[in-house]
């Protein structure tokens, strides 16, 4: 609203109409059209054909172990990552800024990498190969590898999103409830988590999305066995290469739908929060 | 902001109770799964010892991997700059219909899986797709499959780095330099590029780190556009796969750490501007 009365700072109307549709353009470009396409090539041949493809036992079973995994995943990062929050928003302590850089690590590895290192360990030749090999314990290329894969590169979004919001709400209200004699848990669940439950429940779909949207680090652990340890984004990658490329696009389509239903709930939790209008979500009654 | 003073912070920070717990969880929780992982990547390449660390590195197909790697990323986040800086101003400065669709659909490339991208991108760029056949036709340009698949590509994955960390520096930005600027006769064009451009720059270089960090490592998205081919189109991330795949655990390593440290000294180098330039403003 603030930019309603400035006309000595406001563009030109064809200058602002020029950039508006320079932005449009780019955006339909290079943002629409690869998301069109994935609908249009999954409909190519028609609705039931589509149907079919995401009906089948591979599929069904891709689709059951990327719901696995996410179930944990999900849950153990949000856990460590609202421990690391409270952690580092709430107290002072040396080595803080190293601690916080250490968290954003995984968003600046390769995925890729993230499952090497997990098969540098656990793998045939890896560190503990031998002893899990005597043992007879499976990791790599199997869920428990597919598992530890996912939580590396989902791990900074909870931590992430919370951190700054419960940084910004100050220390104030939980030393009154600590003073009053609250426990640790009971100042979190009380005093803290409603300040930032929206920017809490962002964190976890985005964390969702990307543990169930996870090609890189789960292409080097998984073994891509077919109805096995195929998640389902691998399972797009398996159909694509053997040219069913119906079938590939309408699981693509499945993924992109649960890209979108993210998106529109990110949107929907930001304006609850009222973060865009300068409103904090410590506020929130 | 507040008016409480560092003062007696310590012993305030006493007051809060789970400081022991929480630490103790965080530390666990990133040693299991990050610390201890990476110090494998870092120590198994350590094997091949010195000579066999340069002669596994020196391969030909690795310095070209490593040189699309980095050369399409440099370049995917150069191209982005102008883009996202535009996308970032319609939303914050303008007001238009689809203003808050355009905003949301930024956000596509964070929320779309890379594999579904990677596949979707294809099927435009191809020499029969909606894009790659006409620009095939008209110019003989060819997208996919070459190395300018995965440039685009990897603009695709970064666009919203840019224009996610510009957009709030945007925003924020004080309407008084503006003014002055304004009052002061400077035309707006003046004003855009000596007041608003300078404002933003530090903002726009971390958004180029930002999107070079994710570009570099990408995989999904890159490899079914790419078609793969040794030493012209295969990144990186590819070559470890394939090392992995013949059981050179070590060589594997070793383009891994070679890919890490040469981004973080990338970083620190970008990282080291942007000090000089907060410098150089105050």
């Amino acid at each position: 609203m603030r930019e309603t009365f400035r006309p000595a700072t406001q563009d030109s109307p064809l200058a602002r109409r020029l950039v508006a549709g320079a932005a449009i353009l780019v955006a339909l470009l290079l943002l629409a059209l690869p998301l069109a396409a994935v609908f249009v090539e999954a409909l190519r041949r028609g609705l039931p054909v589509a149907l079919e493809a995401l009906a089948e036992p591979d599929t069904l079973a891709a689709i059951r172990l990327t719901l696995i995994v996410a179930a944990i995943t999900v849950p153990v990062n949000l856990v460590g990552g609202l421990a690391a929050a409270w952690c580092v928003a709430k107290f002072d302590f040396p080595g803080k800024r190293l601690l916080t850089a250490l968290i954003d690590l995984p968003f600046s590895v390769s995925p890729v990498i993230a499952g090497l290192s997990f098969v540098l360990m656990f793998g045939a030749r890896g560190w503990f190969g031998p002893w899990l090999e005597a043992r007879d314990i499976q990791i790599i290329f199997a869920l428990p590898g597919l598992v530890l894969a996912t939580l590396f590169v989902t791990f900074p979004f909870v931590a992430r999103t919370v951190m700054p919001l419960m940084a910004e709400q100050g220390r104030d209200e939980e030393e009154a409830a600590a003073t009053l004699g609250a426990g640790g848990l009971q100042t979190f669940l009380m005093v803290t988590l409603p300040g930032v439950r929206w920017a809490l429940l962002a964190g976890v779909l985005l964390c969702n999305a990307r543990a169930m949207g996870e090609f890189g680090a789960v292409s080097v652990v998984s073994g891509h066995i077919r109805g096995e340890t195929n998640t389902v984004p691998l399972h797009v990658e398996i159909l694509y290469n053997e040219y069913q490329f119906a079938g590939a696009f309408a699981v693509a389509a499945l993924l992109a739908l649960l890209g979108l239903v993210t998106l529109a709930a990110k949107a929907l939790l930001e304006r609850a929060a009222g973060r865009r209008a300068g409103l904090h979500a410590g506020d929130a009654a | 902001m507040s008016a409480s003073l560092p003062a007696g912070r310590g012993a305030r920070a006493r007051a809060i109770p789970g400081f022991r717990a929480t630490l103790a969880v965080t530390l666990l929780w990133l040693a299991v799964i990050v610390l201890i992982p990476l110090a494998a990547l870092a120590l198994r390449p350590l094997e091949l010892g010195p000579a066999g660390l340069i002669a596994s590195l020196s391969e030909e197909r690795v310095v070209a991997a490593l040189g699309l790697s980095f050369g399409a990323a440099l370049l995917a986040a150069l191209l982005n700059l102008p883009l996202g800086l535009l996308l970032a101003w319609a939303v914050v400065r303008l007001r238009f219909p689809g203003r808050g669709i355009l905003d949301a659909a930024l956000d596509l490339p964070f929320a779309l899986p890379t594999a579904v991208a990677g596949i979707a991108l294809t099927a435009i760029a191809a020499p029969n797709g909606w894009v790659g056949g006409p620009l095939a036709e008209l110019f003989g340009w060819k997208i996919a499959f070459t190395r300018a698949g995965v440039v685009l590509a990897l603009m695709f994955v970064s666009l919203p780095f840019i224009v996610r960390t510009v957009e709030p520096v945007l925003r924020d930005m004080a309407a008084e330099a503006e003014e002055a600027a304004a009052t002061l006769g400077a035309t707006r064009a003046q004003t855009v590029l000596r007041v608003v451009l300078p404002g933003l720059l530090p903002a726009l270089l971390t958004g180029f780190s930002l999107a070079f960090a994710r570009s570099v490592g990408e995989y999904g998205s890159v490899i079914f556009i790419a078609g793969n081919l040794p030493m012209l189109t295969e990144i990186a991330p590819l070559l470890i796969v394939i090392r992995l795949e013949q059981y050179d655990y070590a060589g594997a390593a070793a383009v891994g750490l070679a890919m890490l440290v040469l981004s973080f000294l990338l970083l620190l180098a970008i990282e080291l501007v942007q000090r000089r330039l907060r410098r150089g403003r105050r």
